[in-house]
């Protein structure tokens, strides 16, 4: 396994005093976001998302869909899977196979804010019951890491899964048609809320907040937080796990950050889906 | 399935108590013979057992800190902890994410540059499934490690707090916990206040979220009152035979 190069004290020092003075050092505020792309693959489902325009994080996201027998002690439900694996080709620090400490993180951090949380309408997805549901599978393929995988590819999954379409089926007493794509307009998924995650890393015994931390600010960060949450000022899922001791006026004050950074990545997300709807149409 | 009333009208819960009131708790340390230091806590009927070995010698060469002790956990639930037996894997996601939070809530507090090129083992098992298994386990690695002797810059206390029809209660256990009821875990440091571990799974409002926290705030205080007593009688035992 090899071991990532930590940054050297002088990098160190010279982030934390810029951050001291409320500079990043790719020129950000504090509370800034990365800029995001949101592009769409031809196949309904597949959107790459990018934070950042010269130094990037790059997150992929496929869905699809498959007719499987359900759970049996949820016989009515639909399943959501996620799949995140993280190839060294984002950084050489993560290997192949063996799931290091992160990518667990991140695996449980878009679960929870994804499936617990229920954004996905998984009772829509029976066919019949206790024989027949969709299991919807979300592929995130993780191509560069410059910070912040998490939000990535919450912002992924979740747009993923709002542009996937499914193919419509029949259910004609017990027989079961399953429309091809090109014969019969498919589904979209009932998707119920969007949640999106918003991470935080502090500095200086809890004193300086970043948002959206680049990878240099990840390694040298003494504790962090990601809060996802939606427009509805729900928050769907929370996580600090250890770090830094902070007070909890600071959690409030970041989860009120997180209401306006969430509503303004929801609107983004909202009109990147409805210029490929037109542009689709429009083909 | 008939719906389970969380909360009657008069304010009463599942198991009788008030929305504020924590379950029974029962602490005991040094209760395993080969492990530095042990506790078992009781949390009404979540058991939890946790065995601390350390300071000592680094297994993985490759993974030794010159400067400090790594700090490893490893989290464990029993198959017959739940009403229905169910084998866990060792390498669940859900297990590693547990024992990598209380991994990180541990290191700041555990005062590790006094043993550099050294590791702490923190082994914790699951007995019995009530709710609230991750706030005992914080609980019983925090006693187990002051049985272990091993120097720390104060307590670290968990608490579950949730909201059931906008009421914020305190300690949920597992009915309530498996009903769609938000679930906030809280770990502070009881000298400053300050919040170490949080933790949250369904959704909440954030204008809930302040009430809700400040509640299991005050569940940790009452925890860490406990589990300090308990500390305090055990040395007192052990001067006492120690004089005699």
């Amino acid at each position: 396994m090899v071991r990532e190069a930590e940054p050297s004290l002088n990098e160190k020092q010279f982030v934390l005093r810029a951050l001291k003075d409320g500079l990043r050092t790719d020129g950000r505020r504090p509370y800034d976001f990365r800029s995001i792309q949101i592009s769409f693959l031809s196949e309904y489902g597949h959107v790459q998302i990018q934070l950042g325009r010269t130094r990037v994080t790059r997150v992929s996201a496929k869905v699809t869909a498959e007719v499987v027998r359900p759970r049996p002690d949820k016989p009515t439900e639909g399943l959501l899977l996620f799949n995140t694996e993280i190839s060294p080709m984002a950084s050489p620090a993560f290997e192949i196979g063996r799931p290091s400490e992160e990518e667990v993180l991140i695996s449980r951090t878009i679960e929870k804010a994804l499936r617990r949380s229920r954004a996905v309408d998984t009772e829509g997805l029976c066919i019949v019951a206790g024989e027949k549901v969709w299991s919807i599978r979300v592929d995130l393929h993780f191509f560069d890491h410059e910070g912040n995988l998490v939000d990535c590819a919450s912002i992924a999954a979740i747009t993923a899964l709002l542009h996937f379409r499914r193919p419509d089926v029949t259910v004609i007493g017990e027989e079961v048609t399953i429309h091809p794509m090109d014969q019969r307009n498919p589904v979209p998924l009932s998707v119920h809320h969007i949640p999106i995650c918003v991470s935080f890393s502090f500095f200086a015994d809890g004193e300086l907040l970043v948002v959206d931390p680049s990878i240099i600010e990840e390694q040298i960060r003494e504790g962090d937080m990601t809060i996802a949450m939606n427009i509805h000022k729900e928050i769907c899922a929370l996580s600090k796990a250890g770090g830094i001791p902070l007070e909890m006026d600071q959690i409030i004050r970041c989860s009120k950050i997180a209401t306006t950074k969430t509503a303004e990545i929801t609107e983004l997300i909202q009109k990147a889906l409805a210029d490929d709807k037109a542009q689709r149409q429009s083909k | 399935m008939s719906r389970l009333e969380l909360l009657t009208v008069e304010g009463l819960r599942i198991d009788g108590r008030r929305p504020n009131e924590l379950r029974k708790i029962t602490a005991k340390t040094s209760v395993l013979a080969q492990a530095d230091g042990s506790a078992y806590i009781e949390q009404g009927n979540t058991k939890c057992l946790a065995a601390v070995y350390g300071p000592q010698e680094v297994r993985h060469r490759m993974q030794i800190l010159h400067d400090r002790a790594i700090i490893n956990v490893e989290f464990n639930v029993a198959p017959f902890s739940t009403s229905e037996r169910k084998k866990r894997s060792k390498n669940d996601k859900r297990s590693l994410e547990i024992a990598s939070a209380i991994k990180q809530t541990f290191e700041p507090v555990v005062q590790t540059s006094q043993f550099p090129r050294s590791q702490i083992d923190i082994y914790l098992q699951v007995l019995q499934h009530d709710g609230g298994t991750l706030q005992a386990c914080i609980n019983a690695a925090t006693m187990a490690l002051i049985d272990a002797g091993i120097p720390m810059i104060d307590y670290v206390c968990a608490s579950t707090a949730g909201c059931i029809e906008k009421q914020p209660v305190l300690d949920l256990n597992y009915l309530e916990e498996s009903s769609d009821s938000p679930e906030l875990t809280v770990a502070i440091l009881p000298r400053t206040g300050k919040v170490n571990l949080m933790s949250m799974e369904s959704r909440l409002h954030v204008d809930m979220l302040e009430s809700v926290a400040a509640l299991a705030t005050q569940g940790c205080e009452q925890i860490h009152t406990i589990l300090d007593s308990v500390v305090r009688q055990n040395t007192q035992l052990l001067k006492d035979s120690m004089l005699q």
